[in-house]
């Protein structure tokens, strides 16, 4: 792709003119240029990461990820809020998934081409593009006003839930969309019915794609401040070390988002390592599983038949 | 173990078998709506809370355009956005500064000026890029950008727009570069093997060729990332300095990006956790306390409304251009 | 010969409909499973609590973002006192923990200022009880600056003159410091704090005489926020509580009258009502408490409890002198 399009001395009868040197200069000053650009915008994730993790590292030990806050949230470490994470996470997902997954079927397998089916695209874009805190505006009216959940761990998943829905849905339509037509009229051919159809070759045949999606769907549920500070999220509950199971769904839980925006504006005298170490913490989890997300793309693509 | 799984996998599949096909084809078509619905259903809801406000008090111009934030006031209670919707759009416009530029280059760079294995490895830092939680984002702004803004530019405070303005951009950058590659790619063969042939450089055929073509794409593009940056919660709550304030004056009609602006999203952040809901007084009547609460939830009606525009245009210019394909 | 869509590569033999046997197929019955784990895994989660809420029991506890850490470490301390109560704490700011002990959703709210009539008006409305006010201890409000401002003391009367509205002061200059950014500029950054916390309500009704705030200050939602602002910021002054004072700040001695000698807040001049800017912290129950909430209150008041008021950067309720009124 690279190579420019007069070869120049190979073919001396092609010789590069003046005019032509010229135009390769400028093509060569472009590509350096928006290389350039492309670095300006991934150099900052990079500085910042190993910015983060070197101010961090003095705190980031076992002990930190596996102790409760202690002395006032100065000490110890951040079991409460990662547990509180995980709970949402969960919790969101067990909603958002079959939903997201059902509605990906529809659009890719059912819906016909009509005005309505356009009007579920469009929704989706919306709902895609609704700010994360107008959401934490619907959980509250929705949620913990009009259905009574009050502030709880089930009204901040469920939040986090339509939230990420358009995510799950693009990502279903998208993997279902991948799979040859072929393979759905040879079973057709053979009897299927439309939903055996899908049960049996579809669904099996896109699993990797709406794997993806379930997994950026978790990147997405952890990192969210917003909808979760008025629907569910709590400054501190006293719990156990190792406790697994500290919040019922109907109370409020931490959660390492929360948690990072708390001790960076509320506490006093948090030694700046915890502060770095929380944030670290937080994004090791989403780039990780991000990363996961990517590994389970490629050996899907690798394992692709057709 | 193994036994146990392969029991639990074949009741699963007795009771997956034993569902008749038309109630899971009734829950794929509910399912398939729901999209419609909750979208419907965050407006009613939004609406809901809010209409209150809007029935008693609302008065277009000293909603939108009065500067005058005092909804807690004890003497005079008055609700006025101008400054917060002045703060929202000079923090965007300083996020696309950034998001544009860049986010179109690489974009470019990584669809007509890299081999395949560059072309891989760039796109997965970007979505790492996007992966980034807003809080860290905002965290960033708070404990990194504001000490080095102080220091490079002298000014008295370093979380001000250009700081927000730099996070947001970052933020936002990721969705442009996806969707403005898309846009790229979705350019015809055959207009760039012709451009070849008659013997275009690459960057010709970026700037007269590809570009052109792409560019209704692009400023899809370009409006989904300026509906991320509108949307953006946490990282200006944390980096803007949340002052009500506008950056701007008849004398100086571009925005100042040293000086501190508070955005609409960061304003129902910090405030919806405090204002009470409270419930009408016995004349039917809310107390004049609730209309904080109301308020804020006319901002987010605002906000949908930008974001609802936002979006519906960027879906009608792709949408254009699939039927021109 | 390519594979078939269902993986087999035998030959194709006619299956009946209902039973297309495919090797994929456990593969679309893994999301059912994992739908179906995770939604054991949560039942779970919902079910042990439960069978641990006989024998834990969960206190509430939400309110004024000043006593959101003192509330944090009485949790914690309560938790190795009694391993059985657990105590959550939100926090929010004073008029979120009155709203949710309105609406039984705490049992005990924090808060930094009085509730007011129509708060309880709407308590007993609700809940049919009266509201029990607590004094737990006293703050003083800390006008602070950066470490190396020099700035030594302000009067409440120049104080409003820099946050109320319609205030003349903008410029440190005006108040004969001579205080300037790197810029050059020596604009007053004002940092204040969200318009609905207790905080802010307690300084708008003691200092700018209930009037309204200047807009343009820097609203932080945290306390701790405005302190580490201004200790970041050369030409900032900043108002919060003493508890949150850090090593990059110093408090300005505040006098209530023009000519009177200031002095900043400490246990002595908060105690002796000397320092103009003193509140009590308290906390409210609907109605007298019993059983756990009322064993909590008792050992927030017993020395233990109170000892942690004075870990927290607070004063206890000890040091005052009874016959003062703050």
């Amino acid at each position: 792709m690279n190579d420019p399009v007069v070869p120049a001395p190979a073919l001396s009868l092609f010789r590069a003119t003046s005019f032509t040197r010229k135009k390769i200069r400028v093509q060569k000053a472009a590509g350096i240029l928006f290389g350039a650009m492309a670095c300006a915008l991934l150099v900052p994730l990079l500085a910042l990461v190993v910015y983060l993790v070197v101010n961090a590292w003095p705190a980031l030990t076992w002990e930190f990820l596996t102790d409760v806050p202690q002395g006032g949230m100065r000490r110890g470490g951040i079991w409460p809020a990662l547990i509180g994470t995980l709970y949402l996470v969960v919790f969101s997902r067990l909603f958002s998934t079959p939903v997201g997954v059902l509605a990906g079927v529809y659009l890719n397998e059912y819906a016909k081409d009509n005005w309505l089916t356009r009007v579920v695209n469009l929704a989706v874009v919306n709902l895609a593009g609704v700010p994360s805190i107008v959401h934490a505006l619907f959980g509250v009216g929705a949620f913990v006003i009009f259905a009574g959940l009050g502030k709880s761990v089930l009204a901040a998943s469920l939040t986090l839930a339509i939230m990420t829905l358009p995510v799950m849905i693009v990502a279903t339509r998208e993997a279902l969309a991948a799979v040859p037509m072929a393979f759905r009229v040879a079973c057709w051919n053979l009897g299927a019915s439309r939903w055996q159809t899908i049960r049996t070759i579809v669904l099996p045949n896109s699993i990797g794609g709406i794997l993806t999606g379930v997994i950026l769907e978790v990147c997405r549920a952890a990192g969210e401040t917003a909808p979760i500070m008025f629907t569910g999220a709590i400054f501190f509950k006293a719990v156990e070390r190792w406790d697994f199971f500290p919040y019922s769904p109907r109370e409020q839980c931490m959660a390492l988002s929360y948690h990072l925006h708390a001790i960076s504006t509320q506490v006093p005298g948090v030694p700046e390592p915890m502060l770095y170490a929380t944030a670290v913490v937080l994004l090791g989890f989403v780039l990780a599983f991000n990363s996961l997300a990517i590994v389970v793309r490629f050996r899907m693509r690798q394992r692709k038949k057709w | 173990m193994g036994g146990a799984l392969k029991q639990t996998l074949q009741t699963l599949r007795r009771i997956a078998s034993g569902l008749s096909e038309r109630t899971i084809v009734a829950l794929i078509h509910l399912c398939g709506i729901s999209a419609i619905v909750f979208v419907f259903g965050i407006f009613f809801f939004v609406f809901r809370e809010g209409s209150p406000f809007l029935r008693d008090i609302f008065d277009f111009r000293s909603f939108f355009l009065s500067e005058e934030w005092h909804p807690t006031s004890v003497v005079n209670r008055r609700y006025g956005i101008l400054a917060l919707l002045a703060g929202t759009g000079s923090v965007t416009v300083m996020a696309m500064l950034v998001a544009i530029p860049f986010g179109l280059g690489t974009a470019v760079f990584l669809s007509q000026f890299c081999g395949r294995r560059t072309r891989e490895a760039l796109k997965i830092m970007v979505e790492l890029l996007a992966a980034v939680p807003s809080v860290v984002w905002g965290f960033i702004g708070l404990m990194v950008m504001n000490p080095l803004i102080v220091r490079l530019t002298g000014a008295p405070i370093g979380l001000n727009v250009l700081n927000a303005g730099i996070v947001v951009g970052l933020m936002s950058a990721p969705i442009i570069v996806s969707i403005a590659e898309d846009a790229i790619r979705a350019v015809p063969d055959t207009y760039v093997e012709a451009a070849e042939a008659l013997g275009a450089t690459r960057w010709q055929l970026v700037y007269r060729v590809v570009l052109p073509a792409a560019k209704s794409g692009l400023l899809a593009a370009v409006l989904l990332g300026v509906g991320r940056a509108v949307g953006e919660t946490m990282a200006v709550l944390m980096a803007t300095g949340h002052s009500i304030h506008i950056p701007f004056t008849a004398e100086a009609p571009f925005f100042h990006p040293l000086e501190s602006v508070r955005t609409l999203t960061a304003t129902i952040a910090a405030e919806l956790g405090e204002a009470p809901r409270l419930d009408t007084g016995p004349g039917g009547i809310f107390p004049v306390e609730a209309r904080h609460y109301q308020s804020l939830f006319v901002i987010g009606m605002a906000l949908f409304a930008i974001t609802f525009l936002i979006s519906v245009t960027a879906d009608l210019i792709v949408k254009g251009i699939r039927r021109k394909a | 010969m390519r594979t078939m869509p269902n993986g087999s590569n035998r030959t194709a033999r006619w299956v009946a409909p209902g039973r297309v046997r495919t090797r994929a197929a456990p593969l679309v019955l893994l999301v059912l499973a994992t739908a179906l784990t995770v939604g054991l895994a949560a039942a779970g989660c919902g079910g042990k609590p439960r069978a641990q809420a006989a024998k834990k029991f969960v206190i509430a506890n939400g309110g004024s973002d000043t006593m959101v850490n003192l509330a944090q470490m009485w949790s914690e301390e309560y938790h190795k006192v009694n391993p059985n109560v657990s105590i959550e704490v939100a926090g929010g700011g004073s008029g979120v923990g009155i709203r949710d002990l309105i609406q039984g959703i705490v049992a005990i709210a924090n808060c930094s200022r009085d509730m007011t009539e129509a708060e309880k008006a709407q308590a007993r409305k609700n809940t049919g009880k009266d509201p029990v006010e607590w004094v737990v201890g006293y703050d003083g409000i800390a006008i602070y600056a950066h470490k190396d401002s020099p700035v030594e003391q302000l009067t409440i009367e120049e104080l409003a003159g820099i946050y109320g509205e319609g205030g003349k002061i903008a410029n440190w200059s005006q108040l004969g410091v001579n205080l300037k950014a790197a810029d050059g500029s020596d604009k007053i950054v004002r940092v204040s704090r969200q318009n609905s916390s207790g905080t802010y309500a307690y300084f708008r009704e003691n200092v700018l005489d209930k009037k309204d705030f200047k807009l343009g200050s820097k609203d932080m939602s945290g306390s701790k926020d405005v302190v580490e602002l201004v200790s970041r910021t050369k030409c900032a002054i900043g108002y919060s509580g003493m508890g949150y004072a850090t090593e990059g700040v110093k408090m300005i001695k505040l006098a209530a009258k023009n000519g009177d000698e200031g002095c900043v807040p400490s246990v002595e001049n908060v105690a002796v009502g000397k320092y103009p800017l003193s509140r009590s912290l308290l906390l409210y129950t609907l109605g007298r408490p019993e059983g756990d909430v009322k064993a909590y209150l008792e050992w927030a008041l017993s020395p233990a409890g109170q000892k942690i008021v004075k870990e927290a950067g607070y004063i206890p309720i000890s040091a005052v002198p009874k016959n003062i009124e703050i």
